[in-house]
This record gives C-alpha cells, sequence and structure tokens, in this order.
C-alpha cells in the first residue's frame, strides 16, 4: 500500500481506537490470554521435560554408545569382547537398580567401576567430599544432594541401601555435584552392588567410549552384530528419544489444549472486526467513492487486526513468562500428567517457541480480520452510502457453501493416520469443524428460527425478536463465534472426559476382581514360592493368584514395556477386557496377550508372531493371541502365563498377588495373616491394598491429570462468554435509532427492553444448540482418532448430560443478561448522546 | 490511467440507459456533455433516478447501455480499481447527508483527497486549513464534526471536494438536511467555491432555488434529460 493510503489508513485506525478503545483492548487481551496460555504451558513443559532429560542424562552418562539390559540384565562376560573390539577406547560397566532407603522411598542405585567410569562417564563419579577412589573401596556410597537431603544425612554417615530384596548399609562418602535437582541417585562400587544385591554375573550396562577418528555408525554395527538377545545398543539420541516420547504425546495435546484459549481469542477478533466494519460501513463507502481501492481497504482492514494480534501477543508473552515462572516455583514442573511428578525445574526460557506464539497470537488476529475484511472490501460504495443504519436484507438467505467444505474436510481429515506419532490431521480435522461450525451459524439461525417466525406468540417483544434475529443471522454470527468455539471446545472434552473416565472406571472394575492385591516394591526380590504357598495357604485365603511384572526393552528408543507374567494364565481375565477377535497360537510359539497401546505402537494384531527377549538363549517367539485394554501402561504391555515365563527364564519369583478372601472371613484378619506369613525381611517391602483404595488412586491421578485441561477449559469458556457479552452490547448500542422509532410508534420502553432480553436469549439458544452439537462432532475426533493416535488407547463414548445442560443454560442466561444490560445503557437518553460507547 | 483531453468536454453521456431490479427502465438513450467550468444543475421528481445518474457518472454503477466519458477518459473498458483512480483524481463530492468521518478532525476530513493522491501530510493539511477558511470555518481545522452544526459540516464537505482540484464536482441535494437560512448561505458558498476552481458541476437538487444558480438546467424524467424551460 502507498505512504499515501497509509497516512489515510493510520488516520482512520487511529481515530477508530480512540474512539472505541474498549473494544480494541478487549480483543487484544482475548489474544493475549490465549498466547499467555499457550506459551505458559509450553515453557512449563518444555523445563520439566528438560530437567526430566538432565535426569536421564546423569545416570547415563555422556557415552558414545551404551549397551543396554533388554530385561534383566546380561551375562558380564560380554564386558570384556566389548572393551576388545576395534573402535573402543574405554568400556565402563554398570550395575543399575531399583532401590528404596529410610525416610528417601525410592531411589536409583548404581554400580561402577569407577576407575573405569571416570574415563568414559566422568560426571557419573564427580563428587564433593571423597574422591573416586573412595567409592571403590569398602562399602562407601556417592549420593545426590535430593538423596541427602531426604534421608537428611551428611556426609560421612551410615545410609541403608535395599534392592533387589538385600539391604546394606554403606557410608556416604561424597556428594554428585552433577546430578539433577530433585533426582535420587546413589554411586556404588559394582563389585559391591553385584555382591551385596545378588546380581553377581550380571551387568545391566555397559557404557563405551570411541577412540578418536571411529566410524560411530560402523562400531556400532560391530557391536550390535556381537550382542546376545537380552541386550540392545543405544546412544544419547536413542536415549532422548526414549525419555521425549514417554511424555511428548501429554505434552503436545496440553499444548493443543492451551492453543484453544488463542482460537477463542482469534474469533473474538473476528466479532469485533465484524462489529467495526459493520459500524463503519459508511465510512468505508466515503473511502471507495474518494478513492480508495477494493485492496487498499482490505488491507486497512487486516492491518488493523494485525496491530491488535501484535500487541496482545507480546502482552501475552510477557504474561506467560509471568505464569510460567510462578506455576514452576509454586507448583513444580508437573501439570498433573505425572511424567514430572516431584520436579522443581529453572524455567527454560524458549526464543523460538516465543517467536512460534507470538507469530500464532498475530496469525489468530489476522484471520479473524480476513472475513470483515473481505466484506468491507465487497461492500457497494453507493448503497452503502445511502444505508444510515443496518444493512440488512432479510431476502438474502444465508449461504452454507464454506461451511459444508470445512465440515467434510474436517470429516476426511480425521480418517487420517498419525504422522511421526502425533495426530496432525486429527487437530486440523478438529479446526476445521470448529470453522465449518462457526460458517454454519447464519444458516443454521435461520433455520432454527423459521419455524418460531411463522408462530405469532402474540406477544410483541418475542415476535419483534424473532424477526429480527431471523432477518439478520449474520448478526448472530457475529456475537457467537467466540463463544460457540469455546462451548463446542468445552463440550467435547467433557464428552471425551467423561468417556475417558468411565472406560477407565469400567476397566478397573473388570481389571480388579480379587478382594486384597499385594505388591512388592521394586526394591524387594519378589515372593519365592514358598512364600506364595504359604500365603495361599493362609486361613481365610480362598484363592491366590501371583504374576511376575518386568521391564522389557524392545526399542532403544521407546520406553520399556512391562512383561506380565500371570500363573494362573491369561484367557478368561482378558476375556472382558479383549478388543477385537482372538487367534490362536502358532505352533512352536509362545502365547502372549498384548494391551491395546502395545499393540498401536508396535503395529501387532491377533496372529503375529513377536520375539520376546527371555532367557539366556536369545529371543523366544511368541504368537499374539488377543489385544486387551490397558489403561496403565502407556508404552504397552505383554501378558504370558507363568508356566511359560518360569520355563523360558528359571524366575518362579512372583512380584504381585490378588487374593480371594473366603466367605465368612474377615479381610483385616486375612490381611494380617498374609503379612505374618512373609519372611520378615520382606514385610518392608510389600504394599496391601483393597480394589476400592486401588480404584480411587487411579481415578483420583486421572482427575488430577485433567485438572489443567479443567482450567484451560474454563478460561477458553470465559474468553467466548466476554466476547459474546462485548458484541451483543456493541451491536445493541448500535441500533439506537431503532430504539427510537419504536418508541414514537409507541412501544413501551419495558417492552423494548424485553425483545433485547428475548434476542439475548435466543441467541443464547442457537450458540448452545450449534456449540453442543459441534461439540459432540468434536468429541468424536477426540475419542476416536486424536486418543488413539496420540495415547494408543480406544474409549467408549459417554455423554455428561448434565454438564451438557448447564452449559447451555449458563449460555443462554449470560447472553441475555448481556443484552439486557447493554439495552438499558441504549435507551437511556445519555447513552443516545453518549460519544463514547464502550462496554 | 489515460491522459485527458483538454478539449474534451468535462463530462460526456451517450446513450445512457440504466434499468433497476424488476425490469424498469430509469431513463434510456441519456445524452449529456457538459464542459469544463460549466454548472448543470438536473431536477426531477423523486424516483427519476438523479442519485442514480450521479453514481453511474462517478462509476460507482454500470449502466446497462452506452457511455460515460471524463474528460474525454471512457469508464467502459476500465476496471474497479482504475475508475477509483479516476475519482481520486478528477471528481470531487458534495453528499446530502455530509458524510464527514466522525473520528477525523475537520482539517483531515478536508486533507483526506490530497492524501491518497500522495500529498505529504503537512502540505495536505495546510492546503485544508486554506479551505476551511475560505469556507468560512478559519481555525477551526483542530476541531471535530461533533462540535459543527449541519451547516459547517456541508461547509467541511464543500471544502473536502475541491482541494484537489477536481475537474468534476457531483454535488447530490448539497442542500437537503438544511433549513433555508442555512441552505441559502451554503448555496452562495458552494457556488462561489466551485465556480471560482473552474470545475465543472453537475447538481442534482429538489430545490428550485438550488438550481437557479446554474448555467444550465435539465430535468430528468419520463423524456430522458432534457432542458428545464421545454
Amino acid at each position: 500500500m502507498s505512504e499515501a493510503l497509509g497516512l489515510a489508513a493510520r488516520w482512520m485506525a487511529a481515530g477508530e481506537w480512540r474512539a472505541h478503545p474498549g473494544r480494541v483492548v478487549t480483543a487484544a487481551l482475548a489474544i493475549a490470554v490465549g498466547v499467555a496460555l499457550g506459551f505458559a504451558v509450553h515453557l512449563i513443559n518444555a523445563s520439566a521435560l528438560n530437567e526430566f532429560g538432565r535426569a536421564v542424562r546423569t545416570v547415563n552418562g555422556e557415552a558414545d554408545l551404551r549397551v543396554r539390559a533388554v530385561a534383566r540384565g546380561f551375562d558380564e562376560m560380554l564386558y570384556s569382547r566389548l572393551a576388545r573390539t576395534d573402535g573402543v577406547a574405554a568400556a565402563s560397566p554398570v550395575v543399575e537398580l531399583a532401590a528404596a532407603a529410610p525416610k528417601a522411598g525410592d531411589l536409583t542405585l548404581i554400580g561402577l567401576d569407577v576407575l573405569r567410569a571416570a574415563r568414559v562417564t566422568p560426571s557419573l563419579v564427580a563428587s564433593q567430599g571423597a574422591g573416586p577412589g573412595a567409592v571403590a573401596s569398602q562399602d562407601v556410597a556417592a549420593i545426590s544432594p535430593a538423596l541427602l537431603a531426604a534421608t537428611g544425612l551428611r556426609p560421612g554417615d551410615s545410609l541403608s541401601l535395599t534392592a533387589n530384596g538385600r539391604t546394606q548399609a554403606f557410608r556416604i562418602g561424597g556428594v554428585l555435584t552433577g546430578a539433577a535437582e530433585g533426582q535420587k541417585l546413589a554411586v556404588v562400587d559394582i563389585g559391591r552392588a553385584q555382591w551385596r544385591f545378588d546380581r553377581l554375573g550380571r551387568l545391566d550396562r555397559i557404557d563405551l567410549r570411541l577412540a578418536e577418528g571411529a566410524d560411530r555408525a560402523h562400531v556400532a554395527r560391530v557391536i550390535a552384530s556381537q550382542l546376545p538377545a537380552d541386550a540392545q545398543i543405544a546412544d544419547a539420541q536413542t536415549d532422548a528419544r526414549a525419555s521425549d516420547n514417554l511424555s511428548r504425546a501429554y505434552r503436545v495435546n496440553l499444548d493443543m489444549l492451551a492453543l484453544m484459549a488463542l482460537l477463542t481469542g482469534g474469533f473474538l477478533v473476528y466479532s469485533a472486526q465484524s462489529l467495526s466494519v459493520a459500524r463503519r460501513r459508511p465510512q468505508f463507502a466515503l473511502l471507495r467513492v474518494l478513492g480508495v481501492t477494493r485492496r487498499a481497504l482490505l488491507v486497512q482492514v487486516v492491518a488493523e487486526g494485525l496491530v491488535v494480534g501484535a500487541a496482545g501477543s507480546v502482552l501475552g508473552l510477557g504474561l506467560g513468562l509471568a505464569l510460567a515462572k510462578g506455576a514452576l516455583a509454586l507448583f513444580g514442573g508437573d501439570l498433573g500428567g505425572g511424567y514430572f511428578a516431584g520436579q522443581t525445574p529453572d524455567l527454560v526460557f524458549a526464543p523460538g517457541a516465543a517467536a512460534l506464539f507470538l507469530a500464532l497470537g498475530v496469525a489468530a488476529a489476522l484471520i479473524g480480520s480476513l472475513a470483515p475484511a473481505r466484506d468491507a472490501a465487497r461492500a457497494q460504495p453507493a448503497v452503502a452510502l445511502k444505508n444510515l443504519g443496518d444493512a440488512v436484507d432479510p431476502r438474502a438467505a444465508p449461504g452454507a457453501a464454506v461451511a459444508v467444505l470445512a465440515l467434510a474436510a474436517g470429516a476426511a481429515a480425521a480418517f487420517l493416520p498419525a504422522v511421526g506419532g502425533l495426530p496432525i490431521f486429527g487437530y486440523a480435522s478438529m479446526a476445521l469443524l470448529l470453522a465449518g461450525g462457526v460458517a454454519a451459524m447464519p444458516w443454521l439461525a435461520r433455520r432454527l428460527l423459521s419455524p418460531l417466525r411463522r408462530t405469532s406468540f402474540g406477544v410483541p417483544p418475542l415476535d419483534l425478536a424473532v424477526q429480527r434475529l431471523w432477518g439478520a443471522p449474520s448478526q448472530a454470527s457475529t456475537a457467537l463465534a467466540g463463544v460457540v468455539a469455546s462451548t463446542s471446545l468445552l463440550i467435547a472434552m467433557a464428552v471425551m472426559v467423561a468417556s475417558f473416565r468411565g472406560s477407565v472406571a469400567d476397566w478397573l472394575e473388570q481389571i480388579l476382581p480379587a478382594d486384597l492385591y499385594v505388591r512388592v516394591d521394586a526394591a524387594g526380590q519378589g515372593l519365592s514360592p514358598d512364600v506364595q504357598m504359604r500365603m495361599a495357604a493362609t486361613p481365610g485365603v480362598a484363592r491366590a493368584e501371583f504374576a511376575r511384572t518386568a521391564p522389557l526393552r524392545l526399542s532403544p528408543d521407546r520406553p520399556p514395556v512391562v512383561l506380565i507374567a500371570r500363573a494362573q494364565g491369561w484367557d478368561a481375565s482378558v476375556e472382558g477386557l479383549q478388543v477385537g477377535p482372538s487367534r490362536s497360537p502358532a505352533p512352536g510359539t509362545v502365547p502372549a496377550w498384548v494391551s491395546e497401546p502395545y499393540a498401536r505402537l508396535y503395529g501387532k494384531k491377533p496372529g503375529d508372531v513377536i520375539q520376546l527377549p527371555l532367557g539366556p538363549k536369545g529371543a523366544v517367539r511368541a504368537s499374539v493371541v488377543a489385544v486387551w485394554r490397558d489403561y496403565a501402561r502407556q508404552s504397552g504391555a505383554i501378558a504370558v502365563s507363568g508356566v511359560d515365563y518360569a520355563r523360558l527364564t528359571g524366575d518362579r519369583t512372583a512380584s504381585e498377588a490378588s487374593i480371594y478372601v473366603a466367605p465368612g472371613a474377615r479381610l483385616e484378619t486375612v490381611t494380617s495373616s498374609l503379612r505374618a506369613a512373609l519372611p520378615a525381611d520382606l514385610r518392608s517391602r510389600v504394599q496391601f491394598a483393597q480394589p476400592r483404595q486401588l480404584r480411587a488412586f487411579a481415578l483420583g491421578l486421572f482427575d488430577r491429570s485433567f485438572a489443567v485441561t479443567y482450567v484451560l477449559e474454563a478460561v477458553a469458556m470465559l474468553v467466548g462468554l466476554a466476547g459474546v457479552a462485548a458484541t451483543i452490547s456493541a451491536q445493541t448500542l448500535a441500533r439506537t435509532k431503532e430504539f427510537g422509532m419504536l418508541r414514537h410508534v409507541g412501544v413501551l420502553r419495558s417492552q423494548i427492553t424485553a425483545q433485547l432480553a428475548a434476542e439475548g436469549a435466543l441467541l443464547g439458544a442457537v450458540g448452545g444448540i450449534a456449540g453442543v452439537g459441534l461439540g459432540f462432532a468434536m468429541s468424536q475426533v477426540l475419542i476416536h482418532v486424536i486418543n488413539p493416535q496420540s495415547f494408543n488407547w480406544t474409549m467408549q463414548t459417554r455423554i455428561p448430560l448434565g454438564l451438557v445442560a448447564g452449559v447451555g443454560v449458563a449460555l443462554v442466561i449470560s447472553a441475555a443478561g448481556a443484552a439486557l444490560i447493554a439495552g438499558r445503557r441504549a435507551l437511556s437518553a445519555d447513552a443516545v448522546r453518549a460519544v463514547r460507547e464502550d462496554w | 490511467m489515460a491522459p485527458s483531453d483538454s478539449l474534451a468536454p468535462a463530462l460526456s453521456l451517450r446513450g445512457l440507459t440504466k434499468r433497476v431490479p424488476g425490469g424498469r427502465t430509469l431513463f434510456e438513450g441519456l445524452a449529456l456533455d457538459v464542459a469544463p467550468g460549466e454548472f448543470v444543475a438536473i431536477t426531477g421528481e423523486s424516483g427519476a433516478g438523479k442519485s442514480t445518474l450521479l453514481n453511474l457518472i462517478a462509476g460507482l454503477d454500470a449502466a446497462e447501455a452506452g457511455d460515460v466519458a471524463i474528460g474525454g477518459v471512457a469508464l467502459a473498458g476500465l476496471d474497479d480499481d482504475a475508475r477509483t483512480r479516476l475519482r481520486r483524481d478528477r471528481i470531487g463530492f458534495v453528499f446530502q447527508a455530509f458524510h464527514i468521518l466522525p473520528h477525523l478532525s475537520l482539517a483531515q476530513n478536508v486533507a483526506l483527497p490530497l492524501v491518497l493522491q500522495q500529498a505529504r501530510a503537512a502540505d495536505a493539511l495546510a492546503e485544508a486549513d486554506r479551505l476551511l477558511a475560505a469556507v468560512g470555518l478559519a481555525e477551526r481545522g483542530g476541531d471535530h464534526p461533533a462540535q459543527l452544526s449541519g451547516g459547517e459540516l456541508q461547509r467541511v464537505a464543500i471544502a473536502r471536494a475541491l482541494i484537489h482540484r477536481p475537474a468534476l464536482i457531483l454535488a447530490d441535494e448539497p442542500t437537503g438536511n438544511l433549513d433555508p437560512q442555512t441552505a441559502e448561505r451554503i448555496l452562495e458558498v458552494f457556488t462561489a467555491q466551485a465556480r471560482g476552481s473552474g470545475a465543472a458541476v453537475v447538481l442534482v437538487t429538489h430545490s428550485e432555488r438550488a438550481a437557479a444558480v446554474a448555467d444550465r438546467r435539465l430535468v430528468l424524467g419520463d423524456l430522458g434529460l432534457v432542458a428545464a424551460d421545454v
């Protein structure tokens, strides 16, 4: 646009903003809130992930390559072979155990050959106090600051560590200065670890440093060719991918949710710009007459929106930064998903993310301004100049072509697969459905109001209200765009959460059929066959079923799956949880029942043959018999029979027990008897829980994980309601001439007020119907596309009728209230003369 | 844009025909030449198509047949942007409803056509102040429209119509919203300024008094555009 036209545009924009600063501020604030929420959520997650990654790197060190156990360790003879491999400069053997300490709870225990580790992963031995040599001798441990603080001990004190069912006292020799904040870590001599904790002859990891100039890929291939089935090769990148994959879907979904508030802000800009354009129609017509081209006018309106968007985005970035800083300080880095629990990470500012959210805020304002700008440019100047009031032609039936196109595209996008494990097309589907739904508002408003228009209620205010809304359905769209967007998103999320929670609750009922559950913690060794027999023979126990769970690392860049071996088999227990058909196992294979997340993550289905790295002889061929629903293990689970597991691994211990109490026996008595049946050194490592406790705990975790979701949804709804109030107010104030005319022909002030209230209520009802219908459609995308593609689980749809009805009623009341309040101002004598019409 | 022919009429209509939705013919085969500096008044009954005729001349509407030429430049064959630039450079407008932008100062309102022609803001505003003084609103450039009466607003509109020295001024009922005394004064100002600028003027009006100041009076009716004394 030429400089001259830019000057005229600046005059026009400045004049408009001076006259109506409230509306400009409202639109900018809406963008600011959206950007702030999205940026804050992103920063919190990024900071937590950074800290999480640092913790992982602390445990893993800085090795060039790493050989890791797939399940329960591998033969330590592998170490000497790898250390002699060409290209390997140094190798460090590692034992890594889940452990526990008094007052500190769970921690990670690492056993190192300190001298070798100092050459490969020096950060694991960097410590204050005793140097590396001290750890190598006797029972001395170097521990992280967080573990030191948790135990309340000091260097030199004695610390009891329990792992693999064994407890041993160590003297605290030093503090690990390189440990991540909040990480509980203890490093001891590898020989002590293997001996004290019953891991003789076994290693969990070998860290490798490559020789200068060695070809990493070639060395990795050579090493991989030497590995047994129970070991796999990885590096820092695969480690990063594995830890990133653990929480990626959760973080991305939360980011998308936060962006919904921004989307609502964009619709608010659309409403504000539409109103501004409608009010300035004669002015724009004059400009066209005086010689401003259509394109220049379109650019002007868009530019006004961009300025609002830019101002709102900059403000939003500042707010978001403050919000993230405050949230991290007060609540830590976990937003409810549990992936980063216990962390209090430092805020990591991400310039790239800041630029992205700034661009998104501006883009939201730009998109919100395009339709009004196009309307301004397309208006016929001669006609617009003559129209001194509303340019409403009831004969013009609103079209639905754009809406149908957007809705159809949205529906089609829902059928497209995930991209890189993320439901990109699912999000696109939601956005298209939303855009299509809002675009369909004028058509829908007319269709819904047509039956009412053909009916005369005999109540002038109601008849006038219906006639007016029927004749101006586009104005309804302008008023309701923001709130329909936020309502539909709220309904979509509410249906999804209700469906998810209902499915989880049903699943818990099916997966917890016993009267009592027993679990040995990770530091405990497990329930031996003798202990199992004693427990089963305990008075009051009708039946006891035992299972062993263990992590199984099938892919270096994915979190481990959980292997579940159940002594009593699986057919009956998965019957109620089965998803899809079952197949008989192929001859010569071990039957395996895989969880839904596993099946989706690894692309397996009943009838497929998989390799299970169990036992010392290499991988075992297993047949997928059926897929079962599992909401507990997002990374996947594979169930096999306990008999097969014991045969393949030689491990007959159990880590869990399901107890069925005999009729007439008291649960408390049985629990005490079972505890007494345990070996003394195991009693402190075993937890007892009743099904209702487990169900309450699981559902509590579920509710907590969605708490942030509810907050974001509430904010989006408030932004939308603020938008509908501001828009209805502005539209009402613009009709003072109309009200003046009505008063002249004898309509009472109270009747005009009633008309406005009826208009508001009808608008709210139309918006509510649109929002609920659209929200339900979007909920199906959430339930059947986004959730499965993100988290790899499915659920049945459930509709929270109470909440849906409540939202609808709230919308009707707030819209009617806004119209009523604005109407009172419009009818007052002062308002007619007022220059300022701000809300 | 094609340069104007200095010997050509300021405005030329040939065979202009306009129908309205519904099929009714407003006028058919209109012909008119307005010489540079000539003042033409067009009267007629309500609904005869006077304002529509002005819209056709300004390029804001399209005729079913016929040609309109401004300074020798035919509107037919020009796209919307070209017609818009033609209006910007060669036509000034005075409306019945004034159409003064409420959020701009008086000087900014008057300067708008010059600003659209890429004049520097300072130069445009200075020229605006000069014209405001010429129409009797000296030292009022910083005021806003809300502070003015109807007559004063129309003076501002007249100043705006003249600031860019257009070849043609189109005035649609410029005194239609004014009381008789104010209308008389405005007519004097408008006539003096328009004649003084050398622009051709086409004035559409119901007012016999307003039509009387013109060099030529035409009536738009069933017979087309005819001289008023026929």
